[in-house]
């Protein structure tokens, strides 16, 4: 994609300095590795701020936190949860409402981590080939894990769900699940290009449904300045939601209004002419446009 | 018309091969995973789910595998499912002959469950039932060898009621009695402390899920003892009196066995009358 041999970033960095170039970034690994932390302060310091795993967490014997998914799915099989689960998948839903349902997946989810890692090392070893499975195939996974659930009368994903595997395995023991993971690892390293995360995970499918409606966006007040560097969608895990949005298609806001933009970030840090900011999906005018938006140059 | 059509209906072609291909993928995923899961609902008879908690099929819906029970639990005997045990992937279990239950009074696992898979209408511990004892083993239990061993019943927290230890003449010395451990399946709480203590090698009380270990009696069974009472006497014609071909003078009661002291009846000094062979004793 690039003929350029400048790293995506290169310019913001020079035109930025190095922590502007990364300010979203490093926020982001700051969350995903806190909440590893303060889950795992109880098991290994016995500093219990909070207990369980992203399936429920219990903060301070106050805050119930649930993941909507998962109630989803027991309700499927014809179970009705007790009061406190159901409060906390209340309190999860609302959250990522306003926020953006796949922030869940930039910003929380301990797989993140691992996928972004084996995308950094597929970059750096120049692995080019990707397998082809389209985006939506999430999607069905996700209604596959509903049926699996409502046919087998238990919610059957658990048993293999690498999220809650290796979120659970960190504070209750890993046992095997290192090996589902190094095969996600290894899968979006040398089979596809944000092979899990991207097209398969419906944990993200979840999400991105929950969010479809959320507040928070990534606006592009300045998309005019875009001088189609392309390091943004180098960056983006799921390229596909800027260009709507950037380049005005078919008249689209310059807001990235769809629902699997994960709101990391990235491409704030990554854009030297500070196209993007992070802003609310009702205020879509709020810099105004030099002249009429640039046509898309294809 | 045919220059836009054309296009189109080879889109639509590719949009229903990869809809079909996704559409198999995800199938074949989904009945792996459901294969998988209907597998693990086969719970081995060694893994125990906490007090309170529902039955097994319904459990493995309920349960939402967030480990609030292994923390709350304050003797820490609770784990997690992992992935390579054949028990659904992240729910609580124990291990009897490890730790066994200590059946805390406030129940501790139950209140931290959020989502009732573990039955917040349990609120006495020893109405739980996490399984039932069995003594799986006679020929290596030390008390039907004999011996006063004695544990199961001691540590049992339901002492008395759950197991007790009933005589029984030892046919092996004749002379000694055996005290044979037996569970009583309406106190048992199968804690798992018994199996726990069990001195043996290889337990031989040992605490199994309750459809292992309960049995049933068909619908239609009465017990006749019980029928005779509830109706405050027998349902059936009296039985004749069984007669015995005893000798002259002599008298067999069940559970007496036989005797020599002459009938009320009987003119007495009759019992000198005895044959030679049954005075035995006077010889």
């Amino acid at each position: 994609m690039s003929t350029t041999p400048l790293r995506p970033g290169a310019e913001a960095i020079v035109a930025k300095g190095w922590l502007a170039a990364h300010k979203w970034l490093l926020l982001r690994r700051s969350s995903q590795l806190g909440i590893l932390l303060l889950f795992l302060l109880g098991p290994w310091f016995g500093i219990w701020i909070v207990k369980g795993n992203l399936n429920f967490s219990h903060t301070l014997n106050f805050l119930p936190l649930t993941d909507p998914y998962i109630i989803l799915q027991s309700l499927v099989t014809g179970q009705l949860p007790e009061k406190l689960a159901w409060t906390g998948a209340a309190i999860v839903l609302a959250f990522y409402l306003l926020v953006g349902g796949r922030s869940y997946c930039s910003w929380v989810c301990p797989v993140n981590l691992l996928t972004d890692a084996a995308y950094w090392l597929r970059v750096r070893l120049g692995i080019k080939g990707s397998a082809h499975i389209s985006r939506p195939t999430r999607y069905w996974v996700l209604g596959m894990t509903l049926i699996a659930a409502a046919m087998t009368g238990s919610i059957a994903w658990e048993m293999v769900n690498p999220v809650s595997m290796m979120h659970r395995g960190l504070f209750f023991g890993l046992g095997l699940a290192w090996a589902v993971l190094l095969a996600v690892f290894l899968f979006d390293l040398f089979v596809m290009r944000h092979g899990w995360c991207g097209h398969l995970c419906p944990v993200g499918a979840f999400y991105n449904l929950v969010g479809r409606l959320s507040i928070l966006r990534v606006q592009l007040p300045q998309r005019a300045a875009c001088n189609d560097c392309m390091d943004c969608f180098a960056v983006c895990p799921e390229p596909q939601v800027i260009r709507p949005a950037l380049k005005s298609i078919k008249g689209t806001p310059p807001l990235i209004l769809d629902a699997n933009c994960t709101n990391c970030g990235r491409c704030i840090d990554v854009c030297s002419k500070d196209v993007f900011v992070f802003g609310s999906r009702f205020s879509n005018t709020v810099a105004p446009i030099a002249g009429a938006p640039q046509a898309a140059p294809k | 018309m045919d220059n836009e059509t054309k296009p189109s209906a080879a889109a639509r072609r590719q949009f229903l091969a990869d809809t079909a291909r996704m559409a198999c993928g995800v199938g074949l995923l989904g009945l792996g995973v459901g294969l998988y899961a209907k597998h693990a609902k086969a719970l081995p008879p060694a893994a125990l789910r906490p007090p309170g908690a529902l039955a097994e099929a319904e459990f493995s819906a309920a349960c939402i595998r967030c480990g609030l029970c292994v923390r709350d639990c304050p003797f820490d005997i609770l784990h997690l499912a992992k992935p390579e045990e054949p028990i659904s992937t992240g729910t609580p279990y124990f291990v009897a002959r490890q730790l066994p239950c200590e059946m805390c009074e406030d129940i501790p696992c139950v209140k931290a469950c959020p989502t009732g898979a573990l039955d917040h209408a349990l609120t006495d511990i020893n109405k739980s039932k996490m399984g039932l004892a069995v003594l799986v083993d006679h020929e290596t239990c030390l008390n039907f060898l004999g011996l006063r061993c004695d544990i199961c019943h001691r540590v049992c927290p339901v002492i008395d009621k759950a197991i007790t230890l009933d005589p029984l003449n030892n046919p092996r010395t004749g002379k000694h009695t055996l005290f044979l451990p037996v569970v009583h399946s309406e106190h048992c709480t199968g804690c798992g402390k018994c199996e726990k203590a069990c001195p043996t090698e290889v337990a031989s009380i040992k605490v199994l899920p309750l459809y292992m270990a309960k049995g049933q009696l068909s619908t239609h069974y009465r017990l006749g003892w019980v029928e005779k009472e509830k109706a405050g006497g027998s349902l059936v014609a009296p039985e004749v009196e069984h007669r015995y071909n005893l000798p002259e003078g002599m008298q067999y009661e069940h559970g007496k066995g036989l005797s020599s002291s002459p009938p009320a009846d009987a003119p007495p000094g009759s019992a000198t009358g005895l044959p030679k062979a049954l005075q035995g004793d006077k010889l």
